[in-house]
């Protein structure tokens, strides 16, 4: 699905679910997206009324480093959110993946981390969707393959340390149908063919079950689509973690949303994680030089990070220590600001690095062992996923204890 | 005895090959084929998902460990091995136009006669889906068109004990004898290949990078313990040093304790979550088979 702005002539930035691509080939420009977008940005400054500031007092510890670091910079209503849990009103979260294969990056793990965060943090409960049916249509998957990865994804997931107390699991394939349908089927009623084609950009060649997919990610927003979850809980609100070309869904539910008298969902959302190449690189599953892989070994991210990471380290070590690191560009110093969670640390190494005193081969032994450690704690709880545990995930159950 | 050997004897009606891969995530395949399809292992890999490149000969140790069969003798029939459980299995669909086949039971040295009839019963019954695949074809793989043997890759690596020398076995003739294999023509279409998973697999037992205990994932109690308090006691005395002491003195107690704290509260709590999970997943189980009481 392309986007028709290109063909004005003037490059635009390209930001919506299937595609990813800034002007020129440079940076995505997050302010200029914002705007266009209409979603606001997140405060994160040091005032005591910041977002920052009033999640880490209202749970009582450190906000995580995606949030402190703007990872996560944008949000549509999260002030509600955290107003109504000033005043004892809980709310569930919404996030979910579409797996269109079984090869899972860092990046793809980004939203699941913060998530897993959120729940413990603010002590709710989660939904998490796999688009299994979304693959199969856009990807040209057969059914049964869609199926097969959106289980084995439910793997990696799981591995991110979800409490299996307060987590529910489900594929469009499985889940689609009794309650969830006939919210589908009143957010459908809501939205236009002209509508969809505005937001989306279907054309008269796209089969119909693109056009009437969006509703599938739409009604997970209500608590009425869980009814075995939320029965009674009709007002319960809704945050959606996500990554930002996820927005166009939200706008168009969020749209919807009081015309079926529900709460809107509210959003927090992220930038996009970069490829080992560069900012204008992309991320691609046939190239597995262009990601961290969670199946990666060791020896497979020392060397990854050695030798494809792009650096912003001068070409000789006597300008590097003239000039300093070009900050801007440089990869393992974005990768450290994801996972190193000390500030203090990751200020200090900026510091020498951009000042020319740290080597790019320092910094890049310091993301190594981070990395190592990530990816290792991940490969554990992975091995401890068994299918019965996916299936207990994604059973259809109550969750007694999903407040606690 | 080799492929040329054995044309003697048997004649040279549908001759083929048997080839045993590995792709870089350490998992198997066994490819047999007719002896003149052309078996392009770039494409193949392409076709598999595995990018160019991703397939190779699995090295020597691998068809002893893994398939039990003794160089020069890779063969379908060695899938009936508990340690081939995860090799995957791709069959030319150019069998199916000959008449019968013969295979390798396990050693080279004989060859037993099987029409695909036969060869599908064998596989069914050890619970594989005999697939047949035109090894020839070079289909394009790119961003719209998703690697169309996808469905083929094992979901599970296995990783042998000695793998860090790993010796590119294109030398070896091991995973290359051509035995002769002729096919019927009843024919079985190609249907995507799901993986059923086998539903009574609880024990995992992965081999981990750095060679710590492996995680048994039973909600062990005792093991669960015993990690926390092993991590715990290895912080705390790496922290108590003749330095340290020098610098806190009585304070050292303080120190260590919230280092313990800041050191190890994430990775404990991940540990307890995994804890969690097993034992809810075990009691949930066993709710699903729950018989009420008879009144």
């Amino acid at each position: 699905m392309e986007n028709k702005d290109e063909k004005n002539g003037e490059q635009e930035q390209v930001v919506n679910p299937w595609e990813v691509s800034a002007k020129d080939g440079g940076k995505i420009d997050y302010d200029k997206l914002i705007d266009k977008f209409g979603c606001q940005k997140l405060d994160q400054s040091s005032s005591e009324l910041s977002h920052v500031k009033r999640v880490e007092r209202l749970t009582g510890r450190p906000a995580h480093v995606f949030l402190r670091r703007g990872v996560f910079f944008a949000h549509r209503d999260f002030d509600d959110i955290l107003n109504a849990y000033e005043r004892g009103e809980k709310f569930y979260l919404y996030t979910g993946r579409g797996p269109s294969s079984e090869a899972l990056h860092l990046g793809h793990l980004v939203p699941f981390m913060f998530t897993k965060y959120l729940q413990d943090a603010f002590k709710v409960p989660l939904v998490i969707q796999l688009t299994d049916d979304e693959k199969c249509m856009w990807k040209n998957l057969s059914v049964e393959e869609s199926q097969r990865l959106a289980r084995e994804n439910a793997k990696d997931i799981i591995a991110c340390g979800f409490d299996i107390s307060k987590t529910f699991i489900f594929s469009d394939f499985d889940y689609v149908g009794g309650a969830f349908y006939k919210n589908m089927v009143k957010v459908a009623k809501c939205v236009t063919y002209n509508k969809v084609v505005g937001i989306f950009g279907f054309t008269g060649e796209d089969h119909i079950g693109k056009v009437s997919f969006p509703p599938v990610q739409a009604v997970p927003s209500f608590p009425t689509s869980f009814p075995h979850l939320f029965s009674g809980k009709d007002n319960l609100r809704c945050l959606i973690p996500c990554a930002i070309d996820q927005d166009p869904y939200f706008r168009m539910t969020r749209d919807v949303a009081p015309r079926i008298g529900y709460h809107k969902p509210a959003l927090i959302e992220s930038s996009f994680f970069p490829a080992l190449q560069g900012e204008s690189g992309k991320m691609s599953a046939s190239d597995p030089n262009s990601a961290i892989y969670v199946t990666d070994s060791a020896k497979d991210i020392k060397n990854k990070i050695n030798k494809h990471a792009f650096t912003g380290g001068q070409e000789s070590i006597e300008k590097h220590r003239k000039y300093g690191a070009n900050l801007e560009v440089d990869i393992p110093i974005k990768y450290l600001n994801f996972f190193l969670e000390d500030d203090a640390e990751l200020e200090h190494i900026k510091k020498e690095y951009g000042a020319g005193h740290m080597l790019t081969g320092e910094v890049k032994k310091r993301l190594i062992e981070i990395l190592t450690e990530l990816v290792e704690r991940h490969q554990r709880a992975r091995a401890s996923v068994t299918e019965e545990m996916v299936d207990a995930f994604m059973a259809v159950r109550p969750l007694p204890n999903m407040f606690d | 005895m080799t492929v040329e050997e054995q044309a003697n004897y048997v004649g040279n009606v549908g001759l083929s090959k048997n080839l045993f891969l590995k792709d870089k995530k350490h998992r198997y395949y066994i490819v047999s084929a007719l002896a003149h399809t052309n078996v392009d292992l770039k494409v193949l890999s392409q076709r598999l998902g595995l990018g160019k490149g991703g397939l190779r000969m699995a090295p020597e140790e691998a068809l002893g460990e893994i398939l039990q069969v003794p160089l020069g003798s890779v063969t379908p029939f060695a899938l009936v091995n508990e340690t081939a459980r995860n090799v995957s299995l791709l069959l030319d669909q150019g069998f199916r136009t000959q008449e019968h086949c013969f295979f390798h039971p396990l050693s080279n040295d004989i060859s037993i006669s099987l029409n695909t009839n036969g060869l599908d019963k064998l596989l069914k019954s050890i619970e594989k889906e005999p697939t047949y695949v035109d090894l020839e074809a070079s289909p394009l793989v790119g961003k719209d068109q998703p690697p169309d043997l996808a469905a083929f890759v094992p979901s599970t690596s296995m990783v042998l004990p000695d793998t860090q020398a790993e010796v590119s076995s294109s030398k070896t003739s091991a995973g290359n004898q051509i035995s002769p294999v002729s096919t019927d023509s009843k024919s079985i279409t190609v249907t995507a290949k799901a993986n059923k998973p086998s539903s009574n697999n609880k024990s995992v037992k992965v081999q981990p990078a750095n060679g710590e205990k492996s995680l048994i994932c039973s909600a062990d109690v005792g093991n669960f313990v015993d990690e926390i308090l092993e991590k715990t006691s290895t912080l705390c005395l790496s922290e108590i040093t003749e330095d340290s002491i020098k610098q806190h003195g009585g304070k050292l107690g303080d120190v260590i304790a919230n280092s313990i704290r800041k050191h190890l509260t994430s990775d404990l709590k991940n540990l307890a979550t995994i804890f969690k999970n097993t034992a809810y997943t075990e009691g949930f189980n066993a709710g699903t088979k729950y018989q009420p009481k008879r009144l």
